[in-house]
């Protein structure tokens, strides 16, 4: 493994250098510094997340009830394909350090192969996510959030959702979007749901079997669903405005913290990911163009390897705190 | 060039002759304990929702699991049982360590405001 490092001529003198206590080169050594370091920010976003769910114990959203999409397959398959996720990363992890393998042993033919599965397997990761934000951004239902920043969210007789599109009722409203070429010109505002307020209130009261399920958490882990009388007063008390899908400031799930977080940790995990799919395609094109042939050692990729490890070990810590806890 | 894999994990009760069988080896135990998280995850069992140290079972379950995962991703897919002690424990034991404390601190803290919060005169539901 030493036949890359540089030699200073100092090395029969201990303390000139001469003595390798770690035995690593300098590059290896400093990418897992880097991943120390990188681990310790990703902790901080994990630790934040730990930090508002313990504050808000019982209205944080159940990732079950949320993430339950599979591409071209309608209904509700809770875990799936994160589950997918998670195996399509560990699978070209797998293929990475087959490829440090082949390295070790000078294998120019299967490096290239594995290298290139590697970078397959992360950009398929990559469309699952884009994937996964789109569904999350979209939303499926509909919610009213209340004054206080709660969201109610409604159910049928069963318990099943019900979307607002399925009972609200069209009424005439004068509300028009305001537009940036009326009045002012830097003024304007965010595209308006599909309903008001009104049109949903009144859809519910038209369907009786509809109840309100609340952003509150029982004893059991499952979100509280409220009788007819207690739904309707509910509505009519606090409800405010209606929300469709997520984005920063709010989303249909339930506090706007946890879009805020869905958003930033996987975000910055898939950042990374590209990142890494962008090292790979370099080391892929290095290992076709002989670069580490003719230099007599695959120790680049190696260290890259270690990279691409690290990003799979943060989806493993994302996945249990974001989807299984 | 002479690499020397340790081709063992379990502490010697698994043997592999090849790395490359390691690697499949370590797969496969990943991919298991996976499939266990997402079968738990989704069913549930009645069983696992009671309350131990302030979690739900299921959750010290999907915790310690995640651990076990972490470890063998980092000892044999990084290599990390074929670096030396000194560079392993540099990088694990300072990552353990800051890791546990940040985790402390703010997740007492956590359940501290939360508490104030339920328990105190502050409505945020109206």
């Amino acid at each position: 493994m030493n036949t890359t490092v540089v030699n200073t001529g100092t090395e029969e003198k201990t303390w000139g250098g001469g003595n390798k206590p770690l035995n690593a080169s300098y590059g290896k050594m400093m990418m897992w510094f880097f991943i120390l370091s990188d681990a310790l920010t990703f902790c901080g976003f994990l630790a934040a997340y730990g930090f508002s769910r313990f504050k808000f114990p019982e209205i944080w959203p159940i990732a079950d009830d949320v993430f339950t999409h599979v591409p071209f397959i309608h209904g509700n398959y809770p875990m799936i394909f994160v589950a997918f996720m998670t195996f399509i990363l560990i699978m070209s992890s797998v293929t990475m350090v087959l490829a440090v393998d082949a390295g070790h042993q000078m294998n120019k033919a299967k490096v290239t192969i594995y290298m290139f599965l590697t970078i397959i397997g992360g950009l398929t990761f990559l469309g699952s996510q884009a994937y996964e934000w789109t569904t999350f951004i979209k939303g499926e239902y509909g919610a009213v959030t209340t004054n206080g920043g709660n969201i109610i969210q409604f159910v049928d007789a069963d318990g099943n959702r019900v979307a607002l599109k399925d009972f609200a009722i069209g009424q005439p409203v004068e509300r028009t979007q305001h537009l940036s070429k009326n009045g002012l010109w830097f003024n304007k505002e965010n595209g308006l749901p599909s309903y008001t307020i009104d049109e949903v209130v009144a859809g519910f009261e038209a369907n009786k079997d509809l109840l309100v399920k609340t952003t509150y958490s029982d004893e059991n882990g499952h979100k509280t669903i409220l009788s007819r009388a207690a739904s309707l007063q509910e509505l009519k008390t606090k409800g405010k405005g209606v929300v469709e899908g997520a984005n920063l400031i709010h989303n249909e799930y339930g506090p706007p913290l946890f879009a805020n977080y869905f958003f930033f940790i996987t975000g910055f995990h898939g950042f990374h990911v590209s990142i890494g799919v962008l090292l790979n395609i370099i080391i892929f094109f290095n290992v076709i163009l002989g670069t580490y042939e003719k230099r007599g050692s695959y120790e680049m990729v190696e260290k890259v390897g270690l990279y691409w490890h690290f990003v799979d070990l943060v989806w493993v810590f994302v996945f249990t705190f974001f989807y299984l806890v | 060039m002479a690499h020397a894999h340790k081709l063992e994990i379990f502490r010697g009760l698994v043997k592999f002759k090849s790395n490359t069988q390691k690697i499949w080896g370590v797969l496969i135990l990943l991919s298991i304990i996976t499939m266990v998280e997402v079968i738990l995850g989704i069913y549930k069992p009645e069983m696992l929702m009671g309350h131990i140290v302030g979690m739900k079972i299921l959750n010290w379950i999907f915790i310690i699991l995640t651990l076990v995962k972490a470890y063998y991703i980092t000892w044999d897919f990084m290599h990390m049982r074929d670096e030396t002690a000194a560079l392993r424990r540099m990088v694990v034991w300072t990552t353990v360590f800051l890791i546990s404390y940040l985790l402390f601190i703010l997740l007492q803290e956590g359940g501290y405001v939360g508490s104030v919060i339920s328990n105190g005169f502050m409505k945020h539901d109206f």
